[in-house]
């Protein structure tokens, strides 16, 4: 069995070798190709599975060394797998959702000249997706975490040919490289620390060490999650990364690779048990990135950035899990695989609408879409009912649990985390039913299509012909049927996981867990949870379903005026980072130029009069000079040497 | 292969010499067969190549230091001998020169061609050819040679083949007129030739000295003296000695404040030419760092060192600075090529093992990585005949295999792991921060601002909307891919299985660590295994 784990990894990475380099012969059947060797990676991962549940709790963890990948001196890094309880649960969903998405992207796709190529880059990802979880050593994580980057990258700018996709996808590297910049200098404390940067041999050693120390680690790994999984303050790539084709959008930046932060740090737990004051931060961030996620969420009219905000700020919720230690790293793991389900059904979804309405992505166009798109409607009012924690389904039983946790810190930090959560809750549930009402309900305001030279905003996948009305329909079977598995996923898996604490005793030997004891009971807490939400539903269906949506946004509050431009940190980077840094490179420019040249020709002047021949240059009798000077003295040393030497 | 040299056959003599003799006849190609000049210098960098596997082959990492040594006496009254020996350094550094010609030749196959305008003076291709195995031949020698006036003598001679490559053969797509580009490649080539003049005659002070002290040339001779104390040599004399020849390795490698030459030199050249000068002539200045600075004169390198790193540290930034501020494709690559020599020079300066490991892996790297990615902007350049980033835009809608290998070249030039850069960068990071952790922190900035030029770059010239001048561009021909898949599949095997070139670097890695009397800093406790 150990040695199947290369091949979950291996069976994407050679779809993608053939479909990048197979060349034009394949574009007929390249994403085939490409979706059966995702399905084979699902079907090797649900053998592994099966035969993982016929073990004992504790001894389920598979290794395959395969070679030795830097072996320097003092310096151990392999090319080596594990694969335990938390992999195997990405595992699962990875290729799960991946193998789905790719069917999706069959239909999706199927009018855009580069199909094959976007299915290599999609099984890139896989690979890369999967190394990042199987790796049993930090440096091997780092190769999967910078793949999953550069998939990322490539899959943003698919559509290079707009300026915003190529803005958008260098924009998402760069933030990431911040936050890689935490994980190298990560694992270089780990390894000045430890000598080696080896799961098993780091997280076993956590107690020799300094709590200083497992504090620094902490939060370089912070860091670095911050950057992928786009908490605060790194966030800020997000909201651009929709300008990549919807599939992308579900599969990246919803569901797999924008959790690997959340994996990160529960795959660091003894890192983080051992040092509180990170912990606090972890929480932190996560409180603040699930505010800040929902308000945005609550005031973008383009569907799929909507969808951003909401996914930031679910991510929070994980991450905020994650930071309080043994009670909520399995509920992080829980929500996390939850939301998988509900978040790319929700994108699938938008990418189905987009698909029937000339791709529109603005929801103040839509209006009225239940009537023609049945399908779409039910599965996406699944997802919805999920995400905003309807009792019963997969988000109620996975969000409860952590607002539980949060409860249960304990002192005041437990008040102010729950009630964060608790009010991060009511902000889903307004800023959700938000998007279902101006989608679904309501008037038509659908508009004639633009003219895609005046809007080069437009999907380039299919045919737009300017200034006709959109025909909305139902999408093809190869996308509904995704759609319904997910919205199966987002009603049952919760309830599935959740009874009888199934999903934290599959963890639990990874994981380890403590019940959190909530000042208040958990009965108490999950009526608030309901209460919440419904206040949120409520506001929402008064402010969007009582009355009609203008198509123009009306101006709005400051708030919603700071929210739609992303609570203003684009603007604080532009000026800031943008602007500073293309007048520190120029003024760089201008003094290596004139300075630090003048200065060392000038100091070789004083010596022997380099700069007046430099500055004669243009003059062809100094270069002239200096080349038969230069040629005179080789030769009067050769021949001297050659004299001597007979 | 061990046969060969127990023979006797010199074969370290041989790559050189072949290319030497190779250089001569290509140069005496008859003017109107310039086609068999071309195939004649592949023919030759193909051989040196295959000499070249030869020795990797042979070399046996466990055996003694410095292997298939020949030694002969040259100038008996000073001592002076032709004295050859390769260390593994050596060895990984000669293959990477010797593989790098063959491309450097196919890359440049068109670029000494006559301009049908003019009717030539002289024979420019042949001459073209003929200078690029004789740089190849001088490098290939100063990586072997054990003796130092030997290695001084090519290190210096060496300039001039480089300054008619700078001078004679410039980029023909020049923004200004052909007076005003003629002008300018002198420039370039002149403030190459006098920045390494001057840098080797402070060297050739420094290289007397040291025969005053020594009284003989032989590196392994005085370093054996010293480590034995039988050369005692006075702490300042060695700091003098050590400055010297740091001074000329820094010019050549180079370090900041020394590298204002380069963005000329590599700007004005063309691709290959430039490729000649940072991924092969320029590795002769940090190799002879590793060798000379710290092999001759230990305590002096220690001494040396803080101000070194923080040099090293300070072209790592700056270098990757000035590369986010350049609007020509050529001189962006040639400043990010100053941040990663710092890296290299760090890596070597920090005195861990996996910091020199690193650094070696990295000349290795760098030299792969660069000459993909310039040799592929050559190929743009000479497309649409400017060098200027803005005159670019979409190629990658016309050209996807241009813009594809360009994007690859790029992203080994960030070190995306994977790829064999991010290896040694990796490891000269871990191996600076175990001696100097907060230089260690400060360079882990280069691995964003490296995206930031990297990217940015790939943005401007190959994304967004087809501009109209490169609407016609044609996409890579056989030639110039069989120029560049070799060296993307090299940066991929070495990125994800760099063992064959660690085995052979880790012993000598050894060595001069035992050198410096270093050992690697403890971890602060020892993991459970």
């Amino acid at each position: 069995m150990d040695n199947l784990i290369a091949l979950l990894v291996a069976a994407p990475l050679l779809g993608a070798a053939v479909l990048l380099c197979g060349g034009r012969r394949l574009d007929k059947t390249g994403h085939w190709l490409g979706t059966l060797l995702a399905g084979l990676s699902f079907v090797i991962g649900a053998v592994l599975f099966a035969d993982m549940v016929g073990k004992g709790a504790e001894d389920r963890a598979l290794h395959q060394r395969l070679f030795s990948w830097v072996p320097v001196e003092g310096f151990q890094a392999d090319i080596a797998f594990q694969l335990d309880q938390l992999s195997m649960t990405f595992v699962l969903l990875i290729t799960g959702v991946g193998t789905l998405i790719h069917v999706y992207s069959i239909g999706y796709m199927e009018h855009d000249e580069r199909r094959r190529r976007f299915f290599g880059y999609l099984n890139l990802f896989l690979a890369a997706m999967l190394l990042l979880v199987l790796a049993d050593n930090y440096l091997l994580l780092y190769f999967g975490w910078e793949g999953v980057g550069l998939a990322s990258y490539l899959l943003i700018g698919f559509w290079q040919h707009k300026p915003s996709a190529a803005t958008a996808a260098k924009k998402a590297f760069l933030v990431n490289r911040v936050g890689d910049m935490g994980l190298s200098i990560a694992i270089m404390l780990m390894f000045t620390t430890f000598g080696t940067f080896a799961f098993g041999p780091v997280l076993s050693s956590t107690g020799e060490s300094s709590e200083g120390m497992m504090t620094a680690i902490g939060l370089m790994l912070l860091l670095a999650a911050c950057g992928k999984s786009a908490q605060v303050p790194l966030q800020s790539w997000l909201g651009d990364a929709m300008e990549g084709p919807t599939p992308v959008s579900a599969l990246i930046h919803a569901a797999t690779m924008v959790t690997a932060g959340v994996y990160l740090i529960v795959r660091s737990a003894d890192i983080f048990n051992a040092a509180p004051d990170a912990q606090l931060a972890v929480t932190v961030v996560g409180a603040v990135t699930l505010l800040f996620g929902a308000i945005v969420g609550c005031a973008k009219d383009d569907i799929k950035k909507a969808l951003a905000g909401s996914t930031m700020s679910q991510i929070g919720y994980m991450i905020l899990a994650a930071g309080l230690g043994p009670i909520g790293y399995a509920f992080a793991i829980m929500h996390l695989v939850t939301h998988g389900f509900f978040k790319a059904g929700l994108f699938l979804g938008a990418g189905s609408v987009m698909h029937g309405m000339n791709d529109e992505v603005d929801m103040r166009k839509y209006g009225g879409l239940r009537k023609y798109m049945p399908v779409t409607f039910v599965t996406f009012g699944l997802g919805y009912l999920a995400i905003i924690g309807f009792p019963g389904l997969s988000g109620f039983f996975s969000k409860d649990k952590i607002i539980e946790a949060a409860f249960a810190k304990g002192g005041t930090e437990g008040w102010i985390l729950g009630g964060v959560a608790l009010l991060g809750a009511a902000i889903t549930a307004y800023y959700m039913t938000r998007v279902m009402l101006l989608t679904f309900f309501g008037e038509k305001r659908w508009q004639p299509a633009p003219d895609p030279d005046k809007a080069p905003g437009v999907e380039p996948g299919i045919e737009v012909h300017p200034g006709e009305m959109p025909h909305p329909h139902e999408s093809p079977r190869s996308m509904t049927i995704p759609m319904i598995l997910l919205a199966v996923g987002s009603v049952g898996a919760g309830a599935f996981f959740g009874i009888g604490d199934r999903f934290v005793k599959w963890l639990e030997p990874v994981t380890k867990f403590e019940h959190g004891h909530p000042p208040i009971g958990a009965a108490a807490i999950t009526s608030a949870t309901v209460a919440v939400m419904v206040i949120g539903v409520t506001v929402a269906y008064l402010q969007y379903g009582r009355r009609p949506v203008p198509v123009v946004a009306p101006r709005g509050s400051l708030l919603t005026r700071a929210a739609r431009r992303d609570l203003l940190q684009d603007d604080f980077n532009h000026i800031v980072l943008v602007r500073g840094g293309e007048h520190l490179t120029r003024s760089l420019v201008y003094v290596d130029h004139t300075l630090v040249d003048g200065v060392v020709n000038g100091t070789a002047a004083s010596v022997g009069g380099l700069s007046g021949r430099l500055r004669k240059l243009q003059n062809g009798y100094a270069r002239s000079y200096a080349v038969s000077m230069f040629g005179g003295t080789a030769v009067l040393i050769a021949a001297t040497l050659l004299m001597r030497a007979v | 292969m061990s046969q060969v040299v127990n023979a006797g056959f010199p074969i370290l003599t041989a790559t050189a010499a072949v290319p030497a003799i190779g250089a001569i006849l290509t140069a005496a190609v008859p003017a109107a067969r310039r086609t068999a000049a071309k195939w004649l210098a592949l023919l030759v960098s193909l051989v040196t190549l295959a000499l070249a596997a030869i020795v990797l082959v042979g070399f046996e990492p466990g055996g003694d230091r410095y292997q298939f040594v020949e030694s002969h006496s040259w100038i008996k009254d000073f001592g002076v001998r032709y004295e050859l020996g390769v260390d593994g350094i050596g060895v990984a550094l000669i293959a990477l020169t010797a593989l790098l010609i063959p491309f450097v030749v196919l890359a440049g196959w068109h670029d000494a061609d006559p301009l049908e305008t003019k009717s030539s003076r002289w024979r420019p291709t042949q001459g073209f050819f003929a200078l690029i195995l004789a740089v190849e031949a001088m490098v290939i020698l100063s990586f072997e040679a054990t003796d130092v006036f030997l290695f001084y003598i090519l290190f210096e001679a060496m300039l001039i083949p480089m300054y008619f490559l700078i001078g004679g053969f410039g980029d023909r797509a020049h923004a200004g007129s052909d007076e005003n580009a003629a002008a300018q490649r002198s420039y370039a080539a002149v403030k190459f030739l006098l920045y390494n003049l001057v840098g080797g005659l402070i060297m050739l002070a420094a290289v007397i000295g040291l025969y005053v002290v020594a009284g003989n040339f032989s590196l392994t001779e005085i370093a054996e003296a010293r480590a034995s104390g039988q050369l005692e040599m006075a702490t300042n004399t060695e700091r003098l000695l050590f400055l010297g020849f740091f001074f000329a390795f820094a010019v050549k490698a180079p370090l900041w404040p020394l590298h204002t030459w380069l963005p000329n030199a590599m700007g004005e050249a063309t691709a290959p030419v430039a490729v000649l000068i940072t991924a092969v002539v320029d590795k002769v200045g940090t190799f002879a760092m590793l060798r000379f600075c710290l092999g001759l004169f230990p305590e002096a390198s220690k001494w040396a060192t803080p101000v070194i790193i923080t040099l090293a540290l300070i072209s790592i930034v700056y270098g990757a600075l000035l590369a986010v501020g350049q609007r020509d494709i050529k001189r962006l690559i040639a400043y990010a090529s100053i941040s990663h020599f710092g890296f290299i020079i760090m890596g070597i300066f920090a005195m861990t093992s996996q910091g020199q490991s690193g650094a070696t892996l990295y000349m290795v790297n760098h030299g792969i990585s660069t000459a993909a990615l310039m040799l592929v902007a050559g190929f743009l350049i000479s497309r649409r005949g400017s060098r200027l980033i803005a005159d670019y835009g979409g190629v990658q809608k016309v050209a996807p295999v241009l813009a594809g290998t360009f994007l690859i070249g790029g992203l080994a030039t960030l070190s995306l792991p994977g790829l064999a850069p991010f290896v040694s960068e990796f490891l000269v990071l871990v191996g600076t921060f175990a001696r100097y952790p907060v230089a260690g922190i400060i360079a882990t900035t280069g691995i964003v601002l490296a995206a930031l030029y990297t990217l940015v770059l790939y943005q401007r010239t190959m994304t967004g909307p087809v501009k109209e001048e490169v609407r016609a561009m044609p996409d890579l021909r056989v030639r110039e891919l069989a120029v560049v898949a070799p060296l993307i599949a090299l940066l991929i095997f070495l990125g994800v299985f760099p063992k064959p070139l660690t085995d052979i670097v880790n012993p000598a890695v050894t060595h001069t660590m035992s050198d410096v009397q270093q050992k690697d800093p403890a971890p602060e406790v020892e993991a459970a295994k």
